[in-house]
């Protein structure tokens, strides 16, 4: 670590006009294959999410917290993981949900209000989405410290916003990270806003830095960048699989959407920043690398487009054919156990919807 | 006369507050440029400054921690929580340090925090965007607890929470944040503790707060129709409880039932009930009874006209409170 020089505050990998760029601590040997299917997720999370944003405008969603602008973050994130690693997300982690496998049918469900989330945390290794900030930082701690105990051969990724590095939770899971030297990737998206509130609001020093105020490296990534999302956090991964502890990876990047779809950014945030950002796309410069590089053709692209389309028109299908749940289901899963209180009060309630059809 | 939204009455009654006294700040998450995610501090910041109309960093625990230090060194700090799941955070804050503290200083220390929480469902939203936690700071000596229905109510409680020495957790019914009513600035209010009969009634008592109020109203309206007076009182204040009023009030009809969106289950709808029992004993016709949410966690959207009390759910109960 007694660099001569230092390397650059950004580790960037492919610029935003699509050339490839040396990094002296961080390199990625990808194959064209590969890099045709990053590109293909980033396209194909993008449109689910384009499609959520549709829906809950049409009142099929409640809400729903868009990701744009965040895909090559999440999706170079989400594909350094290996199956036994574990995944802790916000709400708006759809793109490594996708990369876990989870059926993004699940996530419309939880914005639509047809349950609280609903999917099967090991079966891909991707848990709930957690609302309330920084919460699930602690969590994925306590869960390394497991995997630790275990002597197993996993890591844990756990995801969180600019804002969130206020909290006093996600304070805590970085001294007992730093203390009990968990194997956890610490993956701040920093997409510049918490709602209303830019960055100076919640920090005086780039949020990397913070790191080493707790014991353990920082690094900035260029968060629009899939290649060095991926490197990133592959090494970061592997440190923490071979016992060397946590990382903070401070993913730069911007919300190119409103908050959620409650949100009117045009209140705080002006257009100009946005359209410097557009510039910076992630999924622009990993089309132009393919075809400068002529690793992929026009045919490629039309292909991924359709294949998006369909995977839209799919889901929105899906969705608009979820069922309503039964009333009765709010009384389900609340105790592992049997509940007196809770089996009276669903019998009641049970007889006084009967009383209902009986009056029909 | 200005017909108002309960969510612009409010904004009105701050900036009352903050004319009235330069001590006046009003704190928490996007508060500022933004106006609030409700726009109840809309306007304030432009007006006031950036040193009154604070936009914190994203952590209730250090809102409600500040605004205690704040409030020591003489400011008189609204805090915002931006939703009622998200004030647990602040929990500790509240409890240990900011409902006991002028206790400890044997009264040396006056800590006029105010908490504004929108509370309750109905607006189809996710997770923590609905809870009804009122009962945890009811139980917690050293807090006043007060929760508006109207806007009427809204423009003058919010200024006398903020006027009063005590620290104020004010509950705002978030799904009546759009409704209208006309509200005369300058107009006193009913003190702060004070409940209020809404509606009087001959054959039975509802008693609620908050959002359950205009669903009471609708109820008894309903129920008119069918040839029964009901009476509905407007708690206003939770702790304490202004039980001359309700006592009053049920003693005219011998009849009472509790309403609030929070499980009924060590529900402040027990204390009432309890204390109903008590002091009307003698006058009652049939148990309290209670109509609220069920001892689950709020339900996802979709399924919140279940959970939620509603007419026919208060109406229910009013049969039943007949049956005796
Ligand atoms: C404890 C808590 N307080 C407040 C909120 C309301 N809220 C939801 S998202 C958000 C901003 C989060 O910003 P950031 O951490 O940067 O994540 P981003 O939404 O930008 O991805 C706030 C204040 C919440 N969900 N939880
Ligand atoms: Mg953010």
């Amino acid at each position: 670590m007694t660099a001569p020089t230092a390397p650059p505050e950004l580790v960037q990998l492919l610029t935003p006009e699509g050339e490839r760029v040396e990094h002296p601590d961080y390199d990625i040997d990808l194959t064209a294959e590969e890099i045709r299917s990053l590109y293909r997720d980033l396209v194909l999370v993008r449109r689910v999410d384009l499609e959520a944003v549709a829906l809950q405008r049409q009142g099929e969603l409640g809400l729903w917290a868009s990701l744009l602008g965040q895909e090559a973050a999440q999706v170079g994130s989400g594909r350094a993981l290996t199956d036994a690693d574990m995944a802790f997300p916000t709400y708006r982690e759809h793109g490594v949900a996708w990369c876990r496998g989870v059926d993004p049918l699940h996530l419309l469900g939880l914005f639509r209000g047809v349950n609280h989330g609903g999917w099967d945390p090991y079966e891909h290794n991707f848990h709930l989405y957690t609302i309330v900030i920084g919460s699930q930082t602690l969590h994925s701690v306590g869960y390394a410290m497991g995997i630790q105990r275990d002597g197993a051969e996993a890591a844990t990724i756990v995801y969180f916003g600019d804002g969130a590095t206020s909290q006093g939770d996600v304070n805590e899971a970085f001294i007992w990270a730093s203390v009990f030297n968990a194997p956890v990737v610490f993956f701040c998206q920093n997409n510049q806003w918490a709602i209303s509130e830019p960055l100076e609001k919640q920090s005086k020093i780039p949020l990397y830095k913070r790191a080493s105020g707790f014991g353990f490296p920082g690094i900035r990534v260029d968060g629009n960048d899939v290649f060095a999302c991926l490197a990133v956090t592959r090494a970061a991964l592997r440190n923490a699989r071979e016992g060397n502890g946590p990382t903070l990876v401070e993913a730069f990047t911007y919300r190119m959407g409103a908050h959620t779809t409650s949100d009117d950014p045009t209140r705080y945030r002006v257009a100009d920043e946005l359209e410097a950002w557009k510039l910076k796309d992630p999924i622009e410069r990993v089309k132009a690398y393919l075809f400068k590089n002529q690793l992929a053709d026009q045919e490629f692209f039309d292909k991924i487009d359709a294949e998006a389309d369909q995977l839209g028109k799919d889901l929105r299908a899906r969705c608009l054919a979820l069922p309503d749940p039964e009333p009765g289901a709010m009384f389900d899963h609340v105790y592992a156990e049997p509940h007196a209180l809770l089996a009276e009060e669903r019998e009641q309630f049970t007889t006084y919807l009967a009383g209902f059809e009986g009056a029909q | 006369m200005t017909t108002l939204t309960l969510a612009k009455a409010l904004n009105e009654g701050l900036r009352a507050a903050m004319d009235a006294d330069s001590k006046v700040l009003v704190m928490g998450e996007d508060v500022g440029k933004l106006g609030g995610v409700f726009r109840v501090t809309d306007g304030l910041q432009k007006d006031f400054g950036e040193d009154r109309v604070i936009d914190t960093p994203l952590a209730e625990s250090g809102i409600i921690g500040t605004a205690i230090g704040l409030a020591l060194r003489g400011y008189r700090p609204v805090c915002e929580i931006q939703f009622d799941g998200f004030v647990f955070p602040a929990a500790d804050q509240i409890i240990t340090q900011l409902a006991k503290m002028p206790l400890r200083s044997l009264g040396k220390i006056k800590l006029p925090v105010v908490v504004r929480i929108p509370f309750g469902g109905g607006i189809g939203a996710v997770e923590h965007h609905s809870e009804s936690p009122e009962a945890y700071f009811t139980h917690t000596a050293g807090l006043r607890v007060v929760a508006c229905s109207n806007p009427v109510d809204a423009y003058t409680m919010i200024q006398d929470a903020v006027r009063c020495d005590d620290p104020v957790v004010f509950f705002e019914p978030k799904r009546r944040y759009w409704d209208k009513a006309d509200v005369e600035f300058g107009a006193p209010g009913l003190p702060l503790d004070r409940a209020r009969v809404v509606r009087e009634g001959d054959d039975v008592t509802l008693v609620a707060y908050g959002p359950m109020v205009k669903t009471c109203l609708e109820a008894a309206a309903a129920a008119e129709e069918d040839g029964r007076s009901i009476g509905v009182v407007d708690l206003r204040s939770l702790n304490p409880l202004d039980m001359p009023v309700v006592r009053e009030a049920v003693e005219r009809t011998g009849r009472c039932v509790v309403v609030h969106e929070a499980p009924i289950f060590s529900g402040l709808g027990g204390e009432i009930a309890a204390r109903v029992t008590e002091q009307c004993f003698y006058r009652l016709e049939a148990p309290v009874l209670r109509v609220g949410g069920f001892s689950t966690p709020y339900p996802p959207s979709r399924l919140e006209d279940h959970y939620l009390p509603d007419l026919d759910r208060i109406l229910e109960a009013v049969d039943r409170v007949f049956g005796y």
